[in-house]
Formats: C-alpha cells, sequence, structure tokens
C-alpha cells in the first residue's frame, strides 16, 4: 500500500479534530480543576437541610477547590441528609472542621465551604464531621425578618 | 358509506404494514452492516478513503457555520446578559449551548445534507447503473466492501466534525464577546470553565455526535441502498435522507438530553 | 456421460414475483464449450433465467444446477466461491465509475487473490489487450464510449479466467462496428477460454452469426429451439415473424383494445 495525498488530508483532519477535542477539554472545561480520583479522601457530613446542592457542586475552604460532593442520601432514622465528598489528598483538615452550605453570589450555585479547625489530629478516610451548618433558605429568612419586625412593631 | 371506511381502513393497515415491513428490513440491513464490517478494519484503506469523502470534505461547511453560530450566541447572549450586569456570563451560555446541544446537533444536520445525502446518491447510482449487483456476481460483498467502510467512516468523522463545529463556536462567541464588544478575556475564560463540566458536559457532547453519526449514515446507507434503480427513485431516496435523518437526530436528541441532564 | 457435458441445467423451473407468474416451467441444457443463446421479447423472463443462473434469484420450483451444483442449496460462500468462476457482462458495463479503466479489470484479481501488484498488472493488460483496449488503461469509465465500456467490461468479466460467461443484453445500444467486434469477442474469447457463454439478447441477425443452439422464450416459456440453422429454416410463425421482424404475427401490432370501427365511432353512423 503506498500513501496517497488522500491520507495526508484524512491525517489533517483526524489531528485538527483531535484538537478541537482536547481544545473543548483543556481551554473550555473544567477538565484542569478536576482532581484524580485516586488521590482523594471522603468525609461524610450530615446537614438538616441542603437547599440546592446537587452532586459534584464544588467543596471548597477559603474559596479554594478541595474536592466535590459525591453523593446525596437522607438518613431515614435522624432525619437529615447526608452528604459524601470527595476531598483532594494534598489538603489536610482538622479532626474538628465545620462544614456550611453557601452561595456564590446571592443566586448562584451551592457549594459546601470547609473551615479548618484546632485539632491536632487529620480528618482521613471515611470520617464525620460534625459541625455542620445548613443552608441559608430565602424564604425562612424573609420569613424570620418579618418576624422580627413585627414582634419588633408589637413592643413599641 | 361502509365503502369509504373498508377503504380508508385498508388504506391505513397498508402503510403501517409497509412501514414496519420497512422498519424490519431497515434494521436487518442495519445487523448485516454490522456483522460484516470486519474488512473494513482489516482493509483499513478502504475506510480511510470514506472518511475524506464524508469527513474532510465537510470541514469547510463545519468549520463557517461553526463560527457563525458562535458569533451570533456571542451577540445575543451579550445582549441579553449586560441588561443584568453580568455581560461576563456569555462565554458559559455560549460555551454550555455549543457543546451539549448546537454542536452535535448542527454539525449532525449539516452532515446529514452534505455527507449523508451523497452516501445515498453514490450508492444509489451505484444500484441503478447495476454496479452493486455487479459486485455481488463477482463474488464481493457488496454490504462489506461498500456499506461498511462508510458507515464506520461516518460513526467516526462525526465526532470529530461536532467537537471541531464546537470549537470554532467558541472562538467565534471569543471574537464577538471579547475582541469587539470588550468582556473582559479571564473572565470570558473562567466563568466558562468554571460551569463546562468534562463529564457531564464535553462527553456527552461527544457521546450524541456519536449516536447521532450512527443514526445519520444508517439512514444514509439504507436508503441508498433500498432506493429504486432509477433517477427518480434515487433523488426520492436523496431527499428522505435528508428528511428522515434530521428528524431522527431531533428526536435522539430530546431522548438522549432527558437521559443525561435530567438528574443534574 | 451425457449428464456431465451440460455446465448448466435448468429443470422444470418456475419462478413468481409475488402472484405475478414470469417463468411458467422451463427447460434448458447448456454444453461445455458452447455459445448459447436465449432470445426473446422484452418481458418474456430471459433476463429472469440469467439471474436464476447466476445465482441472484431462486427459482420457486424446480432446480438450476451449474457443475452439477443444485443453486439452492448453496449457503452464500459455496455461492460465492461459485460465483468466482462465473464472469458477467451487464447490459450497460456495470463498470465501477470511480476507478480507472485499470483498476476495474484489475479489481477481482486484487479481491479474491494474493498475487503480486507486478503479476496483477501483467494479467489486466492481457485482458485488455484480448479486447484491444490496453491502451485505454489510464481512462476513467466517463471517457468511454459506449462499445469501448461494453469492452472493458468484458474484460473484466473475464479476469479470473470463468468457465462460464453471461451476457446480458450484450448487443444493446451499440454502433454496427461495436456490434460486430462484440459479437467477434464473445465467440472468441469462448473459445480461447474454454468457457460456455450464454447470451440473453433480442438481436436476432447478430447472435446467430455467433451462437452454436438457441432457445426462444415467449411469456415464461420455451417456445422453439435449435442451431441458428435450424432457426432460420423454421417456418414457426413466432419464429419467422422474430427472425425476419415482421410486423405482425403470433405478437400482434395492435396493442389489444376495443375494435377500431367502435373506437372511431363508425358503427353509430352506419347503423
Amino acid at each position: 500500500m503506498d500513501r496517497k495525498v488522500l491520507d495526508l488530508w484524512v491525517g489533517i483532519f483526524v489531528a485538527v479534530g483531535l484538537g478541537a477535542l482536547l481544545v473543548l477539554a483543556l481551554q473550555v472545561s473544567n477538565a484542569s480543576t478536576t482532581f484524580n480520583t485516586a488521590e482523594s479522601y471522603t468525609v461524610v457530613a450530615e446537614f438538616d437541610n441542603i437547599g440546592g446542592l446537587k452532586v459534584r457542586a464544588p467543596v471548597r475552604s477559603a474559596g479554594v477547590l478541595v474536592g466535590r460532593v459525591e453523593s446525596i442520601g437522607f438518613d431515614n432514622q435522624k432525619f437529615v441528609a447526608r452528604v459524601v465528598m470527595k476531598l483532594d489528598k494534598r489538603y489536610q483538615f482538622p479532626k474538628d472542621s465545620s462544614a456550611s452550605i453557601l452561595t456564590s453570589g446571592l443566586l448562584g450555585e451551592q457549594y459546601i465551604g470547609l473551615e479548618g479547625g484546632a485539632d491536632d489530629e487529620l480528618l482521613t478516610d471515611g470520617d464525620r464531621l460534625t459541625l455542620t451548618q445548613s443552608a441559608v433558605v430565602l424564604e425562612r429568612l424573609i420569613g424570620q425578618f418579618l418576624y422580627g419586625r413585627a414582634a419588633e412593631g408589637g413592643s413599641n | 358509506m361502509d365503502n369509504v371506511i373498508v377503504r380508508a381502513l385498508r388504506y391505513v393497515g397498508h402503510i403501517v404494514i409497509d412501514g414496519i415491513w420497512r422498519l424490519g428490513y431497515a434494521s436487518r440491513f442495519f445487523f448485516l452492516v454490522l456483522v460484516r464490517s470486519g474488512p473494513s478494519f482489516r482493509r483499513f484503506g478502504l475506510t480511510v478513503r470514506e472518511i475524506y469523502f464524508a469527513g474532510v470534505l465537510s470541514l469547510i461547511i463545519i468549520l463557517v457555520s461553526g463560527l457563525f453560530v458562535g458569533m451570533v450566541l456571542g451577540l445575543q447572549g451579550y445582549d441579553t446578559l449586560q441588561r443584568y450586569g453580568s455581560a461576563e456570563a456569555v462565554g458559559t451560555l455560549v460555551a454550555l449551548s455549543l457543546v451539549r446541544e448546537l454542536g452535535p446537533v448542527v454539525s449532525a444536520l449539516l452532515f446529514a445534507s452534505r455527507a449523508g445525502s451523497a452516501m445515498t446518491a453514490e450508492i444509489g447510482l451505484m444500484k441503478a447503473t447495476e454496479q452493486i449487483t455487479a459486485l455481488d456476481m463477482m463474488a464481493v460483498d457488496p454490504i462489506s466492501r461498500i456499506v461498511g467502510p462508510r458507515f464506520w467512516a461516518g460513526v467516526f468523522s462525526m465526532p470529530l466534525l461536532a467537537a471541531l463545529f464546537s470549537a470554532m463556536g467558541v472562538f467565534g462567541g471569543y471574537l464577538i464577546a471579547v475582541v469587539l464588544l470588550g468582556v473582559d478575556s479571564g473572565a470570558f475564560w473562567s466563568q466558562m470553565q468554571a460551569s463546562v463540566d468534562l463529564r457531564n458536559d464535553v462527553m456527552n457532547g461527544v457521546i450524541k455526535s456519536i449516536v447521532f453519526g450512527v443514526a445519520v449514515t444508517a439512514i444514509a446507507l439504507f436508503e441508498g441502498y433500498d432506493a429504486p434503480p432509477t433517477a427518480e427513485g434515487v433523488s426520492g431516496a436523496t431527499t428522505r435522507t435528508v428528511v428522515t435523518s434530521s428528524l431522527a437526530i431531533l428526536a435522539l436528541d430530546f431522548v438522549l438530553t432527558a437521559f443525561m441532564f435530567r438528574g443534574i | 456421460m451425457v449428464l456431465t457435458d451440460n455446465l448448466v441445467e435448468i429443470e422444470g423451473v418456475e419462478f413468481r414475483y409475488d402472484v405475478r407468474a414470469v417463468l411458467k416451467g422451463i427447460d434448458m441444457r447448456f454444453p461445455r464449450g458452447q455459445v448459447i443463446s436465449i432470445m426473446g421479447l422484452s418481458g418474456c423472463g430471459k433476463t429472469t433465467t440469467l439471474k436464476l443462473i447466476g445465482g441472484q434469484l431462486r427459482p420457486t420450483r424446480g432446480v438450476v444446477r451449474v457443475g452439477g451444483r443444485a443453486l439452492h442449496e448453496l449457503d452464500m460462500h459455496q455461492m460465492y466461491a461459485l460465483r468466482r468462476r462465473m464472469g458477467m457482462l451487464f447490459q450497460f458495463g456495470a463498470l465501477f465509475t470511480d476507478m480507472s479503466v485499470f483498476d476495474n479489470v484489475a479489481f477481482q484479481l486484487r479481491e479474491h487473490t494474493d498475487l503480486s501488484e507486478r503479476t496483477i498488472r501483467d494479467l489486466v493488460l492481457m485482458k485488455l489487450n484480448a479486447v484491444g483496449l490496453r491502451g485505454a488503461q489510464q481512462l476513467m469509465p466517463s471517457e468511454l464510449s459506449g462499445g469501448m465500456a461494453r469492452r472493458v467490461a468484458l474484460a473484466r468479466a473475464i479476469a479470473l479466467d470463468p468457465m462460464l460467461i453471461m451476457y446480458d443484453e450484450p448487443f444493446a445500444g451499440l454502433d454496427p462496428i461495436s456490434l460486430g467486434v462484440i459479437g467477434n469477442l464473445i465467440r472468441r474469447l469462448n473459445d480461447a477460454l474454454g468457457a460456455t457463454s450464454i447470451v440473453v439478447t433480442h438481436d436476432v441477425q447478430e447472435s446467430l452469426k455467433i451462437v452454436d443452439y438457441v432457445y426462444f422464450m415467449s411469456e415464461g416459456v420455451v417456445v422453439a429451439q435449435g442451431t441458428p440453422a435450424q432457426i432460420i429454416a423454421s417456418d414457426e410463425d413466432y419464429v419467422r415473424q422474430f427472425v425476419h421482424g415482421q410486423m405482425d404475427g403470433p405478437v400482434p401490432f395492435q396493442y389489444p383494445g376495443a375494435p377500431y370501427r367502435q373506437d372511431l365511432r363508425l358503427e353509430a353512423v352506419g347503423g
């Protein structure tokens, strides 16, 4: 079989096509910020209310992406939400760290914020975070505000 | 009165039975193409040749259309988003709509009308001029020699074309939003990267385009192979290829989207 | 043995498309080494007969044997093995339009043999030389005249030195010179290859010059058969009309319809 001009064109096509895929992967998407699951550890946290948190939502500490939400479940005994997170091995946190569900911007996506504690021991695979703060639900906030105003008005 | 009802029933029944018959024939054809596609890989030169005709010759239309679609998205997105003070999100809008939907769907539609119709016409003409029969009489299986390489070339080319379309579109959006309208370049890219997910968006887009590639080439090849061996037959089959595969792309897109993005 | 002298045998073959009977029980023998013609009008079933011999169609009833093997018992692989030893010339050549003349003739050699490109080149040039078109090897089929295309197709049909060569209307649409050339080639190639040839045609004058035996078909049955001399001397109405191109006879000139006088409304005026 001899090489033909046609082969050159097909070669160019395949190379450019694969290049476009690579651009989509590296430049357009967040591939550069996803991390290898092999180098991670799992931590569990329970929340009274997770609001609009979704699987694969980011876990951030001091604004830095340190992991992602692996799964979200419901605990039938305690009636709380059970969130499993995968954290990057490079980032270590004390055992008494706290997790809260925050919103980026006023209406942005929800993520988990981790705040380091003071314990000497570090979190390991399968540990449970005890200090958690639920999502702020806007309706409830407004309700509280109105209730507070009403109470203020009543006392005057 | 009775007569009219009976005739109407007979007509509807005829259409239904004919449609099911054709569907069965098409399925058997598709199955045969898969089973007898050994030569498409053993003699890869045959497939490379068809990649040239299906993929390389579709490059220009795909690249140009991708650029324009991206530019339109940039323009429209900017116009709407800047009212809410979030013009930087135009990168997200352009990239997500291209990678998830427009890239695979529009490039598949273009592929159907550029390469799919050409395949149908080519095979239909080969049939009309008895070339298919001649192959069969020369003890060369037309399905593995003619149809198989075209099928795999289409399936292989489609995701590459869709990726090129999307990449070109993002570039077009960048040109309009950043170069022309002055959106901050860093914000444009970082917002885009923050919200486009490799697995959920890019990979699902690739999967979509592979499915579309299978659908379009299978329909195009079947229509060509099934075309009546006359000039009218071939032209009718070419039209049917474009219509049927466009409908198939849009319907499949709905089904795939429902599967892929429901949980997210 | 008389039986083994026949390369192709057709015994009591019937064939129908849906409900329409195309062949209504035909028997034919094609002895080795001979050129045999099947003649008849369009739609008499002669092309269907050729397709049955090539194994493209299966008879509704009866047996077609090629080389002693009943075709309907063969699976796809056996059929393909048999077809490698058959050559077929299609009505308009059916050359592969995306290949040059050379590649068309080389096609089967490349598909079915492991011969080196050098050997293939020699063989192809020999075949092209036999049809007088060695100089046209680099042309594309679109650059050929009808007669040249037919000759290239003939070179392609004999590329693997087949034992059976089938011709579907080889004389259709050719100028008088090409007509004679093709006719001569059919005879010469058959004798040179020691093959058996079946020529389906409605061109009586040209084929009577070259064939050994003739089958006449009409409406799905064999109506007459014999050597060219017997055919020319025949006094059967049908054969006479066909051979001499008479306007009216068993095959009527008028398409069946109402009586002429009635159509012109002469009855009413006269009555």
